[in-house]
């Protein structure tokens, strides 16, 4: 999941410099696949950009290669069975220590307080009141060991337990038609995902990794974990849900990465 | 289809100023070709993100830029790779090529043919007749890359394709598969360039088609 590590600056927060210069870009430079460009450009590692044969650089050739990542976006819809179930392993399968995975380095992980903490759920919900940690530790839980394939390739078996994704969509009355579920963190990662998906068994708003309380760096305070999807689908230190019919969007995904993104 | 036991080898007497190789033949041969540059190129760039063994390809050499960009180029060479080959099986097939070119094909046949050709004794006289060992290395280039889309579907889509996946004895094993697949596919082009360049004809006849 993690392509390039940041450049962190002393005494600067380096993503809030990197995101208000994405804005300001967004402004100036109306034509999509141009910002992707740029912005991809901002990150240090984004020079790697620049190496090795870079056709996709060429605006039609880029432009084209967008239109088909969209249709395997509806392809993927297509092929997803909603009762297909991810392999499930024995604990003694699971990877220790499991990777840590991030668009940044494990030292810049946010803290999130649990006491100050209240999840927002907005767009076609019919509750859209805030949540509390703990009411969400009251639902009923379920667990599940799984292999997490992450877009480079590499992949790693862990075990994450949480509230079923489906029953905590049914309960603040989403509407489950709408097409897609996004996602706001406080590392400032955004993603979305469609509903089948959200609805799938296997799909968790996961609060604990191997039994215990979900610790900082796997994505304190809840990481939405999906088996059927790719790792940067799967956003961690949620803080906002929302429901909604207009393309979301997401971190990964703007730049290029495919958008349904599943296995 | 006027093969003769007694010219089990030998081609149908083709119609004089036919061509060596039919335009339909010629163009899925060059698509797949671009196909397979698209595939390698980019492919080599995702494995890159995350090698497998100790050694990463040079950047010079891939395709995409960054690993994005080379999952943009690769799925969508994909598709190529995946529709070109269905038409050039399902066009071999119906039109009794692939029984008349690559069959029969024998341990025995090969082995002479591969001495014959070490000892620079193969003859070349008619370019509509493959020989066994060249019989051998299309009929492997065309499982190989089989095998490649199907271990490839399995990392794309490796919940969804549940019996594909453990035919390939689980996720993890499917990217050796891969890999090693391409490896093979990457030695066949290198075999298959040499040959070009021994017998230029060759080169010609699959582009004039004579």
């Amino acid at each position: 999941m993690r392509m390039r590590k940041r450049l962190s600056l002393p005494g600067l927060e380096g993503p809030a410099i990197l995101k208000e210069a994405g804005k300001i870009l967004e402004k100036r430079v109306e034509q999509p696949s141009r910002r992707a460009f740029l912005r991809s450009g901002l990150t240090l590692g984004g020079l790697a950009m620049l190496s090795g044969c870079s056709l996709s650089d060429d605006e039609s050739v880029e432009r084209a290669l967008s239109a088909v990542s969209r249709f395997n976006d509806r392809v993927q819809g297509w092929i997803f069975d909603p009762a297909q179930l991810a392999p499930t392993y024995p604990e003694s399968m699971i990877t220790r220590p499991f990777p840590f995975n991030a668009y940044y380095g494990v030292d810049e992980v946010p803290r999130v307080e649990e006491e100050s903490f209240r999840l927002e759920v907005t767009g076609l919900v019919a509750d859209k009141r805030q949540w509390r940690l703990a009411e969400l530790q009251a639902m009923a839980q379920i667990d599940q060991v799984t292999r997490h394939i992450c877009v480079e390739g590499w992949s790693a078996i862990g075990k994450w337990g949480g509230v079923p994704f489906s029953s905590f969509l049914k309960r603040v009355g989403a509407d489950l038609d709408a097409k897609y579920v996004g996602f706001k963190c406080a590392d400032d990662y955004y993603t979305s995902i469609d509903m089948p998906t959200a609805l799938h068994p296997q799909t968790i708003l996961a609060l604990t990794y191997d039994g215990r309380t979900l610790p900082p760096e796997y994505g304190f305070p809840m990481k939405l974990r999906m088996p059927t999807k790719l790792g940067y689908k799967n956003p961690k230190h949620i803080q906002a849900i929302f429901v909604t019919n207009t393309y979301p969007g997401g971190y990964w995904e703007d730049q290029g990465y495919n958008w349904f993104g599943g296995s | 289809m006027l093969a003769t036991p007694a010219s089990h080898d030998a081609p149908a007497a083709p119609p004089a100023g036919s061509p060596v190789h039919p335009g339909w033949l010629r163009a899925t041969h060059w698509l797949n070709a671009l196909a397979v540059v698209v595939m390698v190129a980019s492919g080599w760039r995702i494995y890159n993100a995350s090698p497998l063994f100790g050694f990463a390809f040079p950047a010079e050499i891939t395709l995409g830029g960054w690993l994005g960009g080379a999952l943009q180029w690769h799925f969508a060479g994909m598709w190529l790779l995946f529709a070109n080959g269905v038409l050039y099986l399902a066009l071999n097939l119906g039109t009794g090529r692939f029984r008349r070119k690559f069959f029969p094909l024998s341990v025995r046949g090969v082995a002479a043919d591969l001495g014959a050709a070490l000892r620079g004794r193969l003859a070349h006289a008619d370019p509509r007749r493959y020989n066994q060992v060249q019989r051998l290395a299309y009929l492997f280039a065309m499982a190989d890359i089989a095998v490649l889309i199907l271990s490839g579907l399995v990392l794309w889509k490796s919940v969804q394709f549940d019996l594909l996946r453990e035919l390939m004895g689980g996720y993890e094993s499917a990217r050796r598969v891969h890999f090693y697949a391409m490896a093979l596919l990457a030695a066949f082009v290198a075999v298959h360039l040499a040959m070009v360049a021994l017998v230029p004809r060759s080169l010609i006849a699959m582009i004039r088609g004579k």
